[in-house]
């Protein structure tokens, strides 16, 4: 058989390829004549025949065949083979292929060997790849390796044992006692390496953490070598001495000093020197300075180092090198929340990256700006973010229209201006808002009063100019429909007032119901509008006409509503004004409870639930209390909210339930309506008195006891129902000052069920003068252990306090 | 195949990946990496080109990392040299501009083992690159950073590997010479 042909022949041989498959075809005709050469178990060439399949391997093709003749180039006495065989396991085996362990006797035996390349193969190829078992098996001869004193051994060993120890943690204690002396080598490469194994070490365990921590000392010590040494050729990076054995003993002393004082300490003035001795014309000089920086900002330093760290960063921020901004916006992102005053002082700076046409940069820079909005910067990084807005690409648009309103929200200098900021970025990147950005803003608007008709008037305005964005044109036509009649009317203080006759605001929304541009969603907040604008506007009849057409859509959501308001024209005419009149005045939803079914309130919406599908006619407590006295003959203690959970929740399935006798099943994607509500309620319609007042001999408790605030919980049993427990709880405050707007919720594992009725006051008068009483009602048909957690809101002396508790200690009784 | 861009970046782009994928600690990529299959290197060797081809020239060097590379904590850091990339993939454990540096050491250390290194050289010596970086970055840890050091030791191991061939070769030689002298 003629003698294999070269690596290189063949590499010459493929680039000549034109095409994919003409490669393809030289591949596999070598790949043939390789794997008969394998078979014929050629010595003299195998090594040649490895290279090859390699390079093959390298380009994407499959090399599995040549994994075995990697294992018996290895197994062989000279060195070429063996270079060759290693670089094959490393490129081709892994943990994956059992052939892997067929290594482990010739890597024993090679780390033994007499010459030292070849002992350096072995421990190159174990650091590389060895397995959990390998490294189990040849632990000790890598540990007798780093006691050796030569040095191009050693620094092998030492990495080879960094490898060691991620793969089998349990060994580490192994290597502690060769560690000792790393540290007193000359050589670079090994104090390189040693570093590094002490980090990997001090990562890992507290124990080795605390033990190297008296190694700081040296550290220093060398550090400090290294940088007043002079010029020194053998190290020398762009004038700067081993540079990498810098970053590295920093790096370390970071994670040394960290939480600990005398560490910090001893730190401190090598820090300050690096700090301003290095050069920082070069990218050497730049990776240093980052260290160090990034170290001061871990340690306890002092605080004069820590302003210095944080104006290296800012001069880096004016540094023309893109990485070099890019890392130093990085850090300012981590150290904004500690060192905020001193950040703030680079704000213009940080502003201008916005600018910046380097994508990664722009993003940190955003991030950082928004961190660094406050109440006194507001108005100023509002214009730059806004303008940001404007001019970024799509990926930026969400998290920054996000970020905008959440800063907007929380230092908004008045209302005006937050209505204004927000409408800004609707009407530029309207389509990229995120969809739960919808209601808050609606219940922002509704909180505003006065600002009603600015709003409705300027977001007619821009309505008129565009009307593709989704989630903009929902809050527009919620609000035409709310404050259509403001809007008719002109009467607007803030801006002219413009002149609008009801047509067209009808044909406006009539235009967004025919539009293609109109999601689904779009349109039923525009019918909905539609509908409201029957009790503001006159052109009662062309409105009926519209209502009317879409009982018949296709799109069943739209035709449902349809069908309901024609319904509510006809037969329920008297009811239109109420269920139609303005909303009330939305308040922040509470934030959740405890996990288990949390309600609130009586209501079927429970607290914090993404409405799955826009309202149709959202429905305050208050008018459902309304509808039940209109329906006549309930003495039901009306259920109104204790914390007014309001979010718009597609109360429209309730109202058609409380209406009874229209159609049909609620909007199928409502929030997670338990299931079991329309029984309790019913039960509580029932016209039986709900309350027994006979006592059932439960004795009471204290169910919560801190801060001057007592609640007890009595009991009585309900005779409707034997499995329903009533709960009175009796909220007393002892301390000086009273409560205010106490809120008291609880939530119960899931085979209970709640139902918490309102209670007397949301005001404890101080010093035990007046209990605040509420009543829970508790069903427990599994008769299982009652077990309770609730959640106190209140104000004290000023500020706000909340607290959780588990109840726990239920007598038997009660849950029997 | 289209001559010169395709196999050269690949190259690069293999040995630096294939190698340093191990710098990344995260247990993830140890994991995509114990699940690589041949195709899925072809895959990552592809992306990377992509995304580093597209990059302008003064945009900073850094490219966060996607799935691919096992999430956001690994980044990419590339320098660009002529028509080539060469592109390391890290993770936050390394610092980024000191992997800035490596890589110039690295090219400088080809180009004295190589004499003025050329595009060329890379390619037929795929083996010779390997054994160089094998004495700067061993288990995706960076082992020695001094060009004399790592070129002392490649030039004693290239020593070794042809004293065992001149062994073969100098027989050879003499049986001739012999039969000539007859």
């Amino acid at each position: 058989m003629p003698a294999p042909i070269r690596l290189r022949e063949l590499i010459r041989t493929i680039r000549t390829a034109r095409t994919q498959a003409e490669e393809r075809e030289m591949i596999q005709k070598e790949s043939a004549a390789i794997r008969s050469s394998f078979r014929e178990e050629d010595n003299t060439y195998r090594c040649r025949n490895v290279a090859k399949l390699l390079y093959m391997h390298m380009l994407g093709y499959p090399a599995h065949f040549g994994q075995l003749e990697c294992l018996k180039l290895i197994a062989s006495q000279k060195f070429t083979d063996k270079r060759i065989g290693y670089l094959g396991a490393m490129l081709l085996l892994d943990e994956r292929q059992d052939v892997h362990l067929l290594m482990t006797n010739c890597i024993k035996n090679d780390l033994n060997h007499s010459t030292q390349y070849v002992q350096g193969l072995a421990l190159c190829t174990l650091g590389c790849m060895g397995s959990s078992e390998m490294c189990r098996d040849l632990a000790g001869e890598v540990e007798k390796l780093l006691k050796t004193s030569n040095s191009y051994l050693r620094k092998k060993a030492a990495l080879c044992a960094v490898h060691v120890i991620r793969k089998v943690p349990e060994l580490m204690e192994m290597f502690l006692p060769a560690t000792k002396n790393l540290l007193s080598e000359k050589n670079h490469g090994v104090l390189h390496t040693s570093v590094v194994l002490l980090t990997e070490m001090c990562e890992r365990s507290p124990d080795m953490l605390s033990h190297f921590r008296k190694l700081v000392p040296q550290l220093v010590r060398i550090l400090k070598n290294l940088i007043m040494s002079g010029y020194s050729p053998e190290h020398d990076v762009s004038g700067i001495s081993d540079p990498f054995l810098q970053v590295r003993i920093l790096r370390l002393l970071r994670i040394l000093g960290k939480g600990d004082d005398d560490s910090s300490e001893a730190m401190n003035d090598i820090l300050a020197q690096v700090a301003t001795n290095t050069e920082t014309s070069k990218n050497v000089g730049n990776a240093i300075l980052y260290e160090t920086v990034l170290t001061i900002m871990d340690i306890k330093s002092e605080s004069g180092l820590r302003v210095l760290a944080i104006n290296i960063l800012g001069r880096f921020l004016l540094n023309n090198d893109k990485n070099i901004r890019y890392v130093a916006l990085t850090s300012l992102l981590k150290t904004v929340q500690t060192d905020h005053n001193a950040v703030q002082r680079h704000r213009s700076t940080i502003v201008d990256c916005l600018k910046d046409l380097d994508v990664s940069i722009k993003r940190r820079a955003m991030e950082l700006s928004f961190a660094l909005v406050n109440g006194n910067n507001i108005r100023g990084m509002m214009k730059e973010l806004l303008y940001f807005l404007d001019s970024c690409d799509p990926e930026f648009k969400a998290d920054c229209a996000s970020g905008i309103f959440l800063a907007a929200e929380k230092y908004a200098p008045s209302k005006r201006w937050h209505i204004d900021t927000i409408m800004r970025v609707l009407t530029t990147a309207g389509s990229y808002v995120r969809d739960d950005c919808v209601p808050n803003l609606i219940q922002l608007i509704t909180n505003s009063v006065e600002m009603h008709a600015y709003t409705v008037q300027r977001l007619y305005k821009a309505l008129l100019d565009d009307i593709s964005q989704q989630p903009f044109v929902q809050v527009s036509s919620w609000c035409i429909g709310e404050y259509g009649d403001l809007l008719v009317s002109g009467q607007c203080e803030e801006e002219d007032p413009i002149q609008v006759t009801e047509d067209e605001v009808l044909d406006v929304l009539e235009g967004l119901l025919a539009s293609n541009l109109s999601s689904p969603v779009t349109r039923g907040y525009a019918l909905t509008a539609v509908m409201k604008l029957s009790t503001r506007l006159s052109s009662v009849n062309r409105i009926k006409k519209v209502v009317s057409i879409y009982g018949s859509s296709i799109d069943v959501e739209l035709q449902q509503r349809a069908v309901e308001y024609n319904a509510l024209f006809k037969k329920y005419d008297h009811m239109r004004c109420a269920l139609l009149e303005r909303m009330p005045i939305m308040e922040k939803a509470a934030a959740n409870g405890p996990t288990e079914t949390v309600q609130t309130n009586g209501e079927a919406e429970p607290a914090g639930l993404e409405p799955k599908h826009p309202p149709t006619i959202i429905q305050p407590a208050n008018q459902a209390n309304d509808l039940l006295d209109l329906l006549g003959g309930n003495d039901v203690v009306p259920v109104i909210s204790t914390a007014p959970a309001m979010k718009p929740a597609s109360a429209g399935g309730e109202l058609l339930d409380l209406l009874g006798g229209l159609s049909l099943s609620a909007p199928t994607p409502a929030p997670p309506i338990p299931m079991s509500q329309p029984p309790f309620l019913l039960d509580g319609l029932s016209s039986q008195p709900l309350f027994n007042d006979i006592a059932t001999g439960i004795p009471p408790m204290t169910a919560y006891n801190k801060n001057g605030l007592k609640i007890d919980f009595t009991f009585e049993r309900s005779n409707t129902n034997p499995n329903i427990a009533i709960i009175t709880i009796h909220a007393a405050n002892s301390t000086e000052a009273e409560m205010t707007n106490f809120v008291f919720q609880a939530a119960v594992p899931k085979t209970f069920q709640l139902q918490l009725l309102s209670p007397s006051s949301s005001i404890i008068p101080a010093l035990n003068q007046g209990p605040v009483t509420q009543v829970i009602k508790v069903l427990n048909p599994q008769k299982q252990q009652l077990r309770m957690r609730i959640k106190l809101t209140y104000n004290h002396k000023g500020s706000p306090v909340q607290d959780l508790a588990e109840v726990n200690n239920f007598p038997p009784q009660s849950w029997q | 195949m289209v001559a010169g861009s395709r196999p050269t970046s690949c190259r690069n782009y293999r040995c630096w990946i294939e190698r340093l994928n191990h710098i990344t600690e995260s247990k993830t990529l140890k994991f995509a990496l114990e699940k690589t299959t041949e195709d899925m290197e072809q895959q990552i060797i592809r992306e990377t080109f992509h995304l580093v081809s597209k990059r302008d020239e003064n945009v900073c060097n850094f490219l966060e990392g996607g799935l691919l590379i096992g999430g956001s904590d690994n980044k990419l850091i590339y320098r660009h040299y002529a028509t080539l990339y060469f592109v390391f993939c890290v993770d936050s454990s390394e610092s980024e501009l000191g992997i800035l540096d490596l890589i110039q050491v690295f090219v400088e250390t080809l180009d004295k083992c190589f004499e003025n290194v050329c595009e060329l050289d890379l390619i037929f010596h795929v083996d010779k690159v390997h054994n160089i970086l094998a004495e700067m970055v061993m288990g995706g840890m960076v082992l020695e950073t001094n060009m004399n050091e790592i070129i002392t030791q490649v030039d004693a191991q290239n020593k070794m590997e042809k004293s065992e061939e001149a062994t073969l070769g100098m027989r050879v030689s003499f049986v001739t010479v012999y039969s000539i002298a007859r």
